[in-house]
């Protein structure tokens, strides 16, 4: 929903630089904050990042909002959950590969239906398709209905290395997330990237340019879905265990909240939001304002809409695009 | 007498028990309607309004002791203002922009309201008394017929044939259909678009409410209650397409129908198979089984 700006070469370059710095000191702070903040509470975070990255990868790069993504996060979780549990000798990345291609899959479902219709239908659409799905992990034996599924065990990376070792899980976890992001940022920055902004800003223009707008379309979504399982994948072994939360239509909300309180269509803000939603749970939920929790949701939500459509991030790219030339 | 090795009395009766949710979609699905046919706007508040015309008449009934008949007028009114104050200061300002972003803000009013009357009210239900007049049930030979279901059948019919008079048959109605034809040419005829609007939202909110009303009695209220409720009625619109008054009404009360007949053969799928309608008739007939295009 922010227009993209081309610039002249010198510009170009100067701005490269300057994400390089930002990435590497990003990367850095990665690095050192198991060793400064609570591990578990971090991967919470890197998990939530990489799902609402996804998330973004429809909502801000193709313009389509899909209501249903908890559908994904829910099936990744639980099919790698259910994978782990029943098969012992299964490593860890095998199980999250195995929740991985499930989503994946789902993915490719919800899509084949979903792009039939355009807009406000598209959300319907896919929050029918993901309350449908919630509503069978409800029902279904393996998922253990309200109870959830416990006990996942983390097992060792690749028969190797123990992750039940918070750090050592941390690492993993970080190198997850770091993949999905960059095989976000490859996609959005390349020449399908490129036919995916064509088509948000003038579908029929695309069409009459010659792109099968719809495959394009459908493939995004299943790369889309993908990720978000792999978010949910990874969130169920470190956790050790997944749950109907995970599924439930709240949760496709709250990642619109954290890619709108970051900036739609940027590549940063889906992790800012997600780090400021899940602090927020992190701080209140202890606290008398817990119950007050979908008020305060709600509100930021409101006001995001009404005085804030860009985001944190959006408005420092902004500003920085603004002074910084 | 049984019909598929199942004993009528049973399946006619889930078809009865349908038939009320039907009424209930059809109610819904006909305020969305209308609303999106002028604004161009997905109400996810509806369902809390849904929730909200319950509460309201509960609240005034316990502490202001106003029956179930004024509830039934004075809620939807109440409702309704508070709709057309919605949309005049938090819709309004976002009125340009894409669609999707009023989406999300009732989206977020939908948070904020069933939250908060949780935390007012706690999200176990509260039962609201059903009205002295329809205590008992008339026998229909294969079936006792609660007279209370009976009338929720029969008022929200009413409601839904009144609504397509108002829209189809009234001065009021014809400036509501070619404003959403085209809003602009209206307005250059010197009719008042943005006041149409606001009250176009406060008829859809009084409508939910409407609803609601007529809901406490028969479901237990909870701040809940509207939330799970909508996103089934998304489901209805989808099958049948946001075209036509009647094409909602129908589509509604098939659907609580088929939801019903579930029930009886394999109970499991009766929450599911309202979405797996809509996988087929996305599958077959994309826009929707009285829809006019995408």
């Amino acid at each position: 929903m922010t227009t993209s700006t081309l610039y002249p070469d010198t510009l170009q370059a100067s701005r490269q630089r300057r994400q390089l710095q930002l990435g590497l000191a990003l990367l850095a702070i990665a690095l050192v904050a198991p060793f400064v903040a609570y591990p578990i509470f971090l991967m919470k975070i890197l998990c939530f990042a990489l799902f609402a990255c996804a998330f973004n990868l429809l909502l801000g790069y193709v313009g389509l909002l899909s209501f249903g993504h908890a559908a994904f996060l829910g099936t990744g979780g639980y099919i790698t959950g259910f994978l782990l549990t029943r098969y012992s000798g299964l490593t860890p990345e095998l199980g999250i590969l195995g929740g991985t291609a499930a989503a994946t899959l789902l993915g490719l479902l919800f899509g084949l239906l979903a792009i039939r219709r355009q807009g406000i239908y598209f959300a319907m659409i896919t929050l029918a398709l993901a309350q449908m799905t919630f509503f069978i992990y409800l029902q279904a034996p393996f998922t253990g209905g309200e109870n959830g599924m416990h006990g996942v065990p983390r097992g060792k990376l690749l028969g190797l290395i123990d992750l039940k070792n918070d750090l050592a899980m941390y690492y993993f976890v970080l190198a997850i997330c770091l993949s999905g992001y960059l095989l976000i940022r490859r996609t959005v920055n390349s020449p399908f990237g490129q036919v995916l902004y064509a088509i948000r800003e003038n579908e029929p223009r695309a069409i009459s340019l010659g792109y099968n707008v719809a495959a394009y379309k459908l493939l995004a979504f299943v790369i889309s879905a993908g990720i978000a399982g792999l978010a949910g994948a990874t969130k169920t072994v470190v956790f050790q265990f997944a749950s109907l939360t995970d599924a439930h239509w709240h949760m496709s909300g709250e990642v619109i909240l954290m890619t709108l309180l970051g900036g739609v269509g940027t590549l940063l803000g889906p992790v800012v939001g997600s780090s400021l939603v899940v602090w927020l749970h992190h701080v209140l939920g202890g606290s008398v304002l817990g119950s007050w929790m979908g008020t305060i949701l709600g509100t930021i939500f409101v006001l995001c809409v009404l005085l804030f459509r860009d985001g944190l991030v959006g408005y420092v790219q902004k500003f920085v695009r603004r002074n910084l030339r | 007498m049984t019909l598929f090795d199942i004993p009528t009395a049973a399946l006619l009766g889930q078809l009865m028990l349908g038939l009320i949710n039907g009424a209930f979609y059809a109610l819904l699905s006909l305020g969305l309607a209308i609303i999106f046919g002028l604004l161009k706007v997905i109400n996810f508040a509806h369902g809390a309004q849904y929730m909200l015309g319950a509460f309201v008449a509960l609240l005034l009934s316990r502490h202001f002791g106003i029956d179930y008949w004024a509830a039934l007028i004075l809620v939807p009114v109440l409702v309704g203002l508070s709709g057309c104050l919605l949309e005049r200061f938090l819709l309004r300002p976002i009125a340009n922009q894409n669609h999707l972003y009023s989406l999300l803000l009732t989206f977020g009013l939908a948070l904020i309201m069933q939250n908060l009357f949780t935390n007012l009210y706690g999200s176990s239900g509260n039962a609201y008394p059903t009205p002295e007049v329809f205590r008992g049930a008339v026998n229909l030979g294969f079936m006792h017929l609660p007279l209370y279901r009976a009338w929720v059948i029969v008022a929200a019919l009413a409601v839904c044939l009144a609504a397509w008079f108002v829209i189809e048959k009234t001065r009021l109605g014809a400036y509501l259909r070619a404003g959403t034809e085209n809003p602009q040419l209206m307005q250059g005829f010197g009719i008042n678009i943005p006041f149409l609007i606001t009250l176009t939202y406060g008829f859809g909110a009084a409508l939910a409410a409407f609803a609601g009303v007529l809901a406490a009695p028969l479901y237990s209220v909870s701040p809940t209650m509207g939330a799970n409720l909508l996103i089934v009625v998304f489901a209805v619109v989808v099958i049948g397409g946001m075209g036509s008054i009647v094409g909602a009404v129908v589509t509604g009360l098939a659907m609580g129908l088929i939801e019903g007949l579930t029930k009886v053969i394999y109970p499991q799928a009766a929450t599911t198979v309202i979405f797996a309608v809509m996988v087929m008739v996305l599958l077959l007939k994309p826009n929707g089984l009285f829809g006019k295009g995408a």
